[in-house]
Parts: C-alpha cells; sequence; structure tokens
C-alpha cells in the first residue's frame, strides 16, 4: 500500500522538526528514511504511524487521507528502536497481541503465529520473555508481532541500531528476504548510509527536517543533489577554491572553471574514487607524500599530503595498492578523474567535469 | 602480612587509608555493630512484646483479645485498611501513570503533594481534619445540619489514614513507569489497542511488583497508624478506637498484659508484612537470576 506526504510539518513548542516534506513511497517498495540524527526522521514515521500529528499538511495511506485517523485504525506494523517488546509477556503472546486485539479465532492465530515464528527463525523461543533473549531474537521477535495483523505498511525505527555488526549484517539480509517474500510496503530509518544503500530501493535524504533528495541509491550517490548528500552519502573532498584566468585553485589543486569572473569562489568535491595514484613521483599532475594507509577490507583508504599541506583522501582496491607498489610516507603522485561543483546555496549542483 | 595485599590492590593504589575499611576486622566489627544494633532495638523490643502478651498464660491472653472492645477495635482496623489500601491503590495508580507516562503543567507540584504527608507530622493532619469537620470547624455546623458525622467516626479515621498513607503506592510506581518509558504502550497501541486495553495488559503488569510492594506498605501503615487517627479518633471504647489506640488506652489504664496483647498483634501483622515483602523480592531476584541464565544460551542459538 503507498504511503504519500504532501507538505507535511511538525513542530514541537515552536521548533520546527520537520518542515514541509512530501514524497511518496510506492505500493511494495522498500525505502530508507536517511539522514543524521535529530534530523526528523523519526518524527515522520511517527507522524506516518498516527503516534504524533503533523502541525501541517497531509498523509496519505493507500490513497486514503489518514490525518484524523487513530493510530489504532491505521493498520501499520511499527518497529521501535529499543523494541519496545511487552516485558511480561512471552515471545508467543507479544506476537499474537495484535491478533488477539483484532478478535481473530484461536486456531487462525495460532496458525499465523506459528507461520510468523517459522518465517523469523523463533521457533523453540515461544515460551521465553523479552530479557531472556538476545538483541537480535529481539529485533526479530518485534519485527514479527508488528507483521502478525498483516499490516498494510510496515515502519521500522532504527531497526539494526542497537545491535553489534555480525548481528546488524545477518538483520539486513533479513529484512531484505522479508520484503521480497512479503512484498509489504515498507519505510525504515536509518542513520547508516551503507545500510540504506544496502537495503533499499530508494533513499530518502533528510538533514535538519528537511527533504533534501529522494531517488535510487545509484543515483543519490552518482548524482548528489547538494553538497550535503554528496558528503553524507559516502566520502568526498570538499575544497573552498577562488578562480583566476579560468581556473579554480584550491592550494595546489586546479580545476578548469571555464567562463567563471575571476575573484568567484567554488566549492569543489571529488570521490576518493576519483583520484589516480602512482608511486612513480613525476606519473603525474600532483605531487604529494602518502602519509596513511588504512586496511578496511577490499579497499584502502589513503591519506595524501601535498607540498603545502592540503590533505586528500583517496581510495583504492588492496590489489592496486599491491599492484602500484605503494608505501607509507613514500612520494607519490596523482591526479583528479573528475570532480563537481557545489553552488554557494546548496542548489542543484553542476554535473561532474571530468578532467582529461 | 599477606592479606593485606589484595586489599591494597583493591583501592586501587590509594593507599592504606581507605582500604583499612575493607580489612577483615574492621569489616567483622561493623556487621557486628549492625546486627548487635538491630538486636537491641528491634529483636528484643519485638520479643519482649510477646514475652510480655503471655505473661500470664496463653488462657489469659485469649481473653484479653476476646474483650469486646478489643474486638472492636480489631474490627475497625481491618475495616479502615480495608478502605483505605483501595483508594490509595486507585489514586497511587493514577498519579503514577500521569506522573511517570505525561508531561502536564503542575506535575512537580503533584510530585511535591504526595511527599507532603511524609513531611509533615501525622498530629497535624488529624488537626486538620478537626479544623475542617469538626463541630467548630468550618464545615462543623453544615455537617451537623445534615447529621454527618465525620470526625469521632469511621470516615475521620479513614480520611486521616488515606492522608498518611498516600506516598507508599505513588512512589513505588512513579520511578517504575517513569523507567519503562512510553514504548510499550505505543507498540500497543500501533497493534490497535485501546487506551484502556493498554493499560490493563501492558502497563499494569509491568509495574505489577512494586505495586504489590507498595500495597503491603500502605496496608501496614493504614493498620498501624497512631498520631493522625488519634487526634480525629475520639477514643470511644468499642467504636472508635483502632488498635494502636487499644494499646495505649489499655497501657495507660495499668492493663499491662491487655495492652501487650493488642501490640502482639500489631508486630505479627508487622511479621506478616515483612515476610510477604521478603517473599515478593526473594521473587523478583530469582526472575531476573533465572533471566540472567537464560540470556545467554539464547545469544549461542542467535550464532548458529
Amino acid at each position: 500500500m503507498s504511503i504519500e506526504l504532501h507538505q507535511v510539518s511538525k513542530e514541537f513548542g515552536g521548533v520546527a522538526a520537520v518542515r514541509g516534506v512530501s514524497f511518496r513511497v510506492n505500493d511494495g517498495e522498500l525505502v530508507a528514511l536517511l539522514g543524521p540524527s535529530g534530523g526528523g526522521k523519526t518524527t515522520v514515521l511517527r507522524m506516518i504511524a498516527g503516534l504524533e500529528a503533523p502541525t501541517a499538511g497531509d498523509i496519505y495511506i493507500r490513497g486514503q487521507r489518514v490525518n484524523d485517523l487513530s493510530v489504532q485504525k491505521r493498520n501499520i506494523g511499527f518497529v521501535f528502536q529499543n523494541y519496545a517488546l511487552f516485558g511480561s509477556m512471552t515471545v508467543l503472546k507479544n506476537i499474537a497481541f495484535g491478533l488477539k486485539i483484532k478478535r481473530w479465532g484461536r486456531r487462525r492465530r495460532a496458525e499465523r503465529v506459528a507461520e510468523l515464528l517459522e518465517l523469523l527463525d523463533l521457533c523453540g523461543l515461544e515460551n521465553r520473555y523479552p530479557h531472556q533473549l538476545s538483541g537480535g531474537q529481539r529485533q526479530r521477535v518485534a519485527i514479527a508481532r508488528a507483521l502478525a495483523p498483516q499490516p498494510s505498511v510496515l515502519l521500522l525505527d532504527e531497526p539494526f541500531g542497537a545491535v553489534d555488526a555480525k548481528i546488524r549484517q545477518e538483520l539486513r539480509e533479513w529484512l531484505v528476504r522479508l520484503h521480497s517474500q512479503l512484498n509489504v510496503t515498507t519505510l525504515f530509518v536509518t542513520h547508516d548510509q551503507e545500510e540504506a544503500m544496502e537495503v533499499a530501493h530508494r533513499i530518502i535524504i533528510f538533514s535538519t527536517g528537511r527533504l533534501e533528495q529522494m531517488g535510487p541509491p545509484r543515483e543519490v550517490y552518482d548524482q548528489p543533489a547538494n553538497e550535503f548528500v554528496a558528503r553524507f552519502i559516502g566520502v568526498m573532498n570538499v575544497f573552498e577554491s577562488e578562480v583566476r584566468g579560468g581556473v579554480a585553485r584550491a592550494g595546489e589543486l586546479e580545476f578548469p572553471a571555464p567562463g567563471r569572473p575571476d575573484g568567484d569562489r567554488l566549492r569543489l568535491g571529488f570521490r576518493p574514487y576519483a583520484v589516480q595514484i602512482s608511486a612513480d613521483p613525476a606519473a603525474y599532475r600532483y605531487p604529494a607524500i602518502l602519509r596513511h594507509a588504512f586496511f578496511l577490507g577490499v579497499v584502502m583508504r589513503l591519506e595524501l599530503e601535498m607540498p603545502s599541506g592540503l590533505a586528500v583522501r583517496a581510495r583504492i582496491t588492496k590489489e592496486e595498492y599491491t599492484q602500484l607498489g605503494l608505501a607509507e610516507d613514500a612520494p607519490v603522485s596523482f591526479q583528479i578523474r573528475q570532480f563537481r561543483v557545489f553552488s554557494r546555496d546548496d542548489a542543484a549542483p553542476a554535473a561532474e567535469t571530468a578532467v582529461s | 602480612m599477606s592479606r593485606t595485599i589484595p586489599i591494597h590492590l583493591d583501592s586501587a593504589g590509594r593507599g592504606p587509608g581507605p582500604a583499612a575499611a575493607g580489612s577483615p576486622a574492621v569489616r567483622r566489627m561493623l556487621i557486628g555493630l549492625a546486627l548487635g544494633f538491630a538486636a537491641v532495638f528491634l529483636v528484643l523490643p519485638l520479643a519482649n512484646v510477646l514475652v510480655k502478651a503471655l505473661g500470664k498464660g496463653v488462657s489469659y491472653y485469649q481473653t484479653t483479645l476476646s474483650d469486646p472492645d478489643m474486638r472492636a477495635a480489631i474490627r475497625l482496623t481491618l475495616a479502615v485498611a480495608v478502605i483505605t489500601v483501595p483508594l490509595n491503590l486507585v489514586f497511587g495508580l493514577a498519579a503514577a501513570w500521569a506522573i511517570g507516562k505525561h508531561s502536564f503543567r503542575g506535575k512537580s507540584l503533584l510530585i511535591t503533594l504526595i511527599d507532603l504527608p511524609f513531611s509533615v507530622s501525622p498530629v497535624v493532619a488529624g488537626l486538620v481534619l478537626v479544623v475542617l469537620f469538626g463541630a467548630q470547624g468550618y464545615l462543623g455546623p453544615w455537617l451537623d445540619r445534615h447529621d454527618i458525622r465525620i470526625i469521632f467516626n469511621l470516615p475521620g479515621i479513614v480520611m486521616a489514614t488515606v492522608f498518611v498513607t498516600v506516598p507508599f503506592i505513588a512512589r513505588e510506581l512513579i520511578p517504575l513507569m517513569q523507567a519503562s518509558g512510553n514504548e510499550q504502550e505505543e507498540a500497543a497501541l500501533t497493534l490497535g489497542a485501546s487506551g484502556w486495553r493498554t493499560f490493563w495488559h501492558v502497563t499494569l503488569p509491568s509495574v505489577r511488583w512494586g505495586l504489590l510492594y507498595g500495597v503491603i506498605l500502605c496496608n501496614a501503615r493504614a493498620m498501624g497508624e497512631f498520631g493522625a487517627v488519634s487526634v480525629v479518633s475520639g477514643h470511644i471504647a468499642g467504636l472508635t478506637d483502632t488498635l494502636p489506640l487499644q494499646v495505649e488506652k489499655l497501657y495507660h489504664e495499668y492493663n499491662q498484659t491487655g495492652a501487650f496483647a493488642a501490640a502482639s498483634l500489631l508486630a505479627m501483622l508487622a511479621l506478616v508484612t515483612l515476610g510477604f515483602k521478603a517473599l515478593l523480592e526473594w521473587r523478583i531476584r530469582r526472575r531476573y537470576e533465572r533471566g540472567q541464565r537464560a540470556a545467554p544460551s539464547g545469544r549461542m542459538e542467535a550464532g548458529a
């Protein structure tokens, strides 16, 4: 079932938490609400659920305006950040709670609970109390409980925030698998861009109560709408530069800026992957020292220091690193393959420019 | 010498000064002091009460307790408790729920008011009732005209007791309600439960042990209250004397055995209350420990 927000705002005691947000989540989609903490994502989720009333704007679920519909009647499944399992009920009773409220018969209830226990791999834990479960198990019980009454939409608030890295990865895979099986419209809040990229069909990026950009992971990465998005989705080198004679300069770095008047100040950015590097100090245009090389698994994060002290971050695969014969504190040279200009007012930047 | 070494390590190099508090001799002395104090001031008087009460034999004890005035005092004490505890139960739950789960104007005022009976002498509470409802009080003439008697009657005694016991349940529940937050309730709402149902099935079960604990303490105090009740009771034998008042009265009438017999009832009540309390604490602890034990095995299953 689709979710649609139209110019939704929310104020808490005169402080705007959400400002004029509009977006649409299509039927069966899996969408991430991504942004730094305190950006209003959770408030948006709570307004869709009906736990919070918008100060202005309309919310539609399945095309029906739900502003005046109580939480109980919205038929949504909500998974809370800290699970909010009923501490005095067993796993079984937690999952069956919504079904009992909706007056499902005993037999149907038992069938549905068994189905969910199976689906979420919770068999054997029926009679445990929440405090007897691990974090990952609690999270799956919370999801099972939310899914039991067959909600039209599933809302998850930081669903993987409170578990350790390994379980987090497992749960992500769970969510994707679950979604492809059940195909329930799902919206989840996260501050982890990697998580959003991995799990979601589309990402909605939020900062300070405003919607910055909405699009598929690839699109927000390759075509960020502004500097905030560019820096939040992945890493970016950003420099302040000044134009002189059609060239924008930031320290030793020079970028073509044809048609720009002298004295114009530009913010420029480039991804660490756009840095091409060589162990031969004369191979490329810019000389530098490789200060640090951090091993991150498949890729290496490199910190280059230019003679003026300007620091540039680069990323290459560890195979490349070995092939190129790079070493820490050794002189190198590099060039920048492509960069992007951010306008001062954070409006949509120009398309990426390739440097030949 | 070797025994002092671990103590120095325990105190994280702070030197022998603070570490001395942990030395076995000092520890034994402190424990002995605490136990000795408890024995002299708590156990000895209690034992003495029983000895004195049974001083003239078991049959005399039984006769004393079957005296009509004594019977009336026991009945009145039970009646007061039976009325007071449910009143405070409802008030305590409502107040703790409002304070713990909601924010509203005058919240801190309400918290202060709940603490008031702890900070005011019970005698003052009794006097306030007399000033309000007594024959010479503000509402006295009106009550007299309508033939309603509050002072020197059960309603006055109940009101005085309710006032004194207000904090017991509310104070026990407020921190629990605050600690559990709103998420479980919100989860119930998103699953379609009404506010009422959420309260009964989610909020109340989550505080049930604290509630029971509060009820036990409230009941003990309701039966044992002396000061406030003494002011409003009027000491009418067989009518408005509660057990604590009966104890005092018999004592002043030089009926020591009778006084101690009544006191022994109150003391036994206290013991039963303490027993319940200990049982409750033991059950809660066991529940918690069982949870602690089960959690690691749960984690193993998650990894499998």
